[in-house]
């Protein structure tokens, strides 16, 4: 491992899609997607908990992946296509989901809220495409039943220090539910 | 973070050119292991090479009846893949035992090969390690060496491979394929990909300074049951505390050395006809626990019998 022999890292400027609209961005190389999209781009609903993967307050989707905007780099995501809490939906226009969040009380101080909807979301379209977990028995069926032990150990990257499981799961059970 | 330059590959070949030719350089595929080290300042590239968008993210059948894994593919991909999942379901069973779906969406394939050590001192910049600076001694040694290694370590490091991945691909007899700095295309067995420690615990793979993983290629898949057992603290989104993965007559085991284990010796037991609690104790005769973690003999020999056995456990 080298010591730095830069003092400055480099500007980089790119095209990145968020939310549906093309946005052009020249940030400092460094700039993971999460503060890119906080400090850049005015959207402060992604949350910034561990800023280490650990506890998946940054979820958002990219072309409709979940990940964790924290360990990524802005650059990395040019041309990509990025959805966050904010895209999701907004107050008067509310995500099925969101609702059902409010419905069930699903959180208490709301601060790893937009990193669970944007995870649960992610998580829904990968059990439709019958992604397995480490609880799928039948890997062979090519399809995921969204039973409660699934639906936890698929949202196990996204830390609630309220505690607010219980509802959480029901939030997304109802919306899983109905889905199906 | 410190600054760094960037450049996006073009090529495999010219990735591993550049990095060879550029000090400081590291690649950066998912970034979920490297970007996290670099926030620490434990990884201090001076550049980045972006791997990520290389055309390596297929998975192919091989001609003699086996399949490659392109370098780039996520781990949920490969884990999600039909063939994986009913071919080598201990490969898909491990996959999806790592980290969060989040970071199995990001994290690569040929990073995940890649990924150093969880060791607790190697993650603290205040205490000597020689990973981190080569000379200043190991002080998982000594300390708390609950997580660490119990074959293989050595008076310069006691760290263990956090990959669950690595472990199923050594139990499948896995080949590693790379590209080297000068162009030429290499082929290494998997459990010749990860060196033990000895006294230069910093050398992490056989892998030359450039060289680049490509892809794994899995030979035909063995006649038999195949599983991965996890054992952790928690039940989800934690490190290994021991794993075994069993495909067939072969086994390996993880969380346990700096290299998946292969069980050559349990291996060699069982098809002399050994028992299988008699495999375990030949596997187990050159473990060596340094205090705290010494609870992992016992729980190797206890998960590999119940693993020969099938017993079910969760």
């Amino acid at each position: 491992m080298m010591d730095s022999p830069l003092r400055e890292a480099p500007i980089v400027a790119f095209e990145i899609i968020v939310n549906g609209e093309p946005r052009q961005v020249a940030v400092d190389v460094r700039t993971t997607l999460l503060d890119l999209l906080r400090e850049h781009l005015g959207l402060p609903g992604t949350k910034k908990g561990c800023d280490h993967g650990q506890c998946g307050a940054c979820t958002v989707l990219v072309g409709g992946v979940r990940i964790n905007s924290c360990l990524s780099l802005a650059i990395m995501h040019e041309g990509e296509s990025v959805t966050t809490i904010e895209g999701v939906g907004l107050p008067g226009n509310l995500h099925p989901l969101q609702a059902a969040f409010l419905e069930r009380d699903a959180f208490q101080c709301g601060y790893c809220t937009p990193g669970q909807i944007c995870s649960a979301l992610g998580m829904l379209e990968e059990a439709r495409r019958g992604e397995p977990s480490q609880v799928t028995e039948d890997l062979d069926a090519g399809t995921v039943v969204l039973t409660d032990e699934e639906i936890r150990e698929r949202m196990s990257g996204n830390i609630c220090r309220c505690s607010a499981y219980p509802q959480i799961l029901e939030a997304i059970r109802d919306v899983a539910g109905a889905a199906a | 973070m410190r600054p760094f330059t960037y450049e996006r590959a073009e090529s495999a070949a010219g990735a591993a050119k550049a990095a060879a030719e550029t000090p400081g350089a590291k690649f950066l595929a998912g970034g979920t292991n490297l970007l996290d080290l670099m926030k620490l300042e434990i990884e201090r590239p001076t550049h980045l090479i972006d791997v990520g968008r290389l055309p390596l993210t297929q998975i192919e059948a091989t001609a003699d009846g086996g399949l490659r894994i392109g370098a780039a593919v996520s781990n949920s991909a490969a884990a999600s893949d039909r063939r994986v999942r009913t071919l080598y379901p201990v490969l898909s069973h491990a996959l999806v035992a790592g980290a969060s779906a989040q970071l199995r969406n990001k994290a690569t394939i040929g990073g995940n090969l890649m990924q150093r050590t969880r060791c607790a001192y190697f993650y603290d910049p205040a205490k000597p390690c020689n990973k981190r600076e080569p000379g200043a001694g190991c002080s998982a040694l000594g300390g708390d060496s609950r997580a660490n290694a119990i074959f293989g370590a050595s008076e310069h490091c006691v760290a263990t491979h956090p990959s669950d991945m690595a472990v199923a691909l050594s139990a499948l007899e896995a080949e590693v394929e790379t590209v080297t700095p000068s162009g030429a295309a290499r082929t290494i067995a998997l459990d010749d990909v990860h060196r033990l420690p000895a006294a230069t615990p910093h050398i992490e793979s056989s892998l030359e300074p450039g060289e680049l993983v490509t892809a794994v290629v899995l030979p035909p898949p063995p006649a038999g049951r195949q599983e991965y057992r996890k054992v952790r603290d928690r039940a989800s989104y934690a490190g290994g505390l021991l794993s075994l993965a069993l495909a067939g007559e072969r086994m390996a085991l993880g969380a346990v050395a700096l290299k998946p284990w292969r069980a050559v010796r349990a291996e060699a037991a069982l098809a002399a006809g050994a028992s299988h609690a008699e495999a375990a104790q030949a596997e187990l005769a050159e473990a060596r626990g340094l205090g705290r973690n010494a609870f992992k003999i016992t729980l190797a020999r206890r998960v590999m019998v119940a693993a020969l056995e099938g017993t079910p456990v969760r």
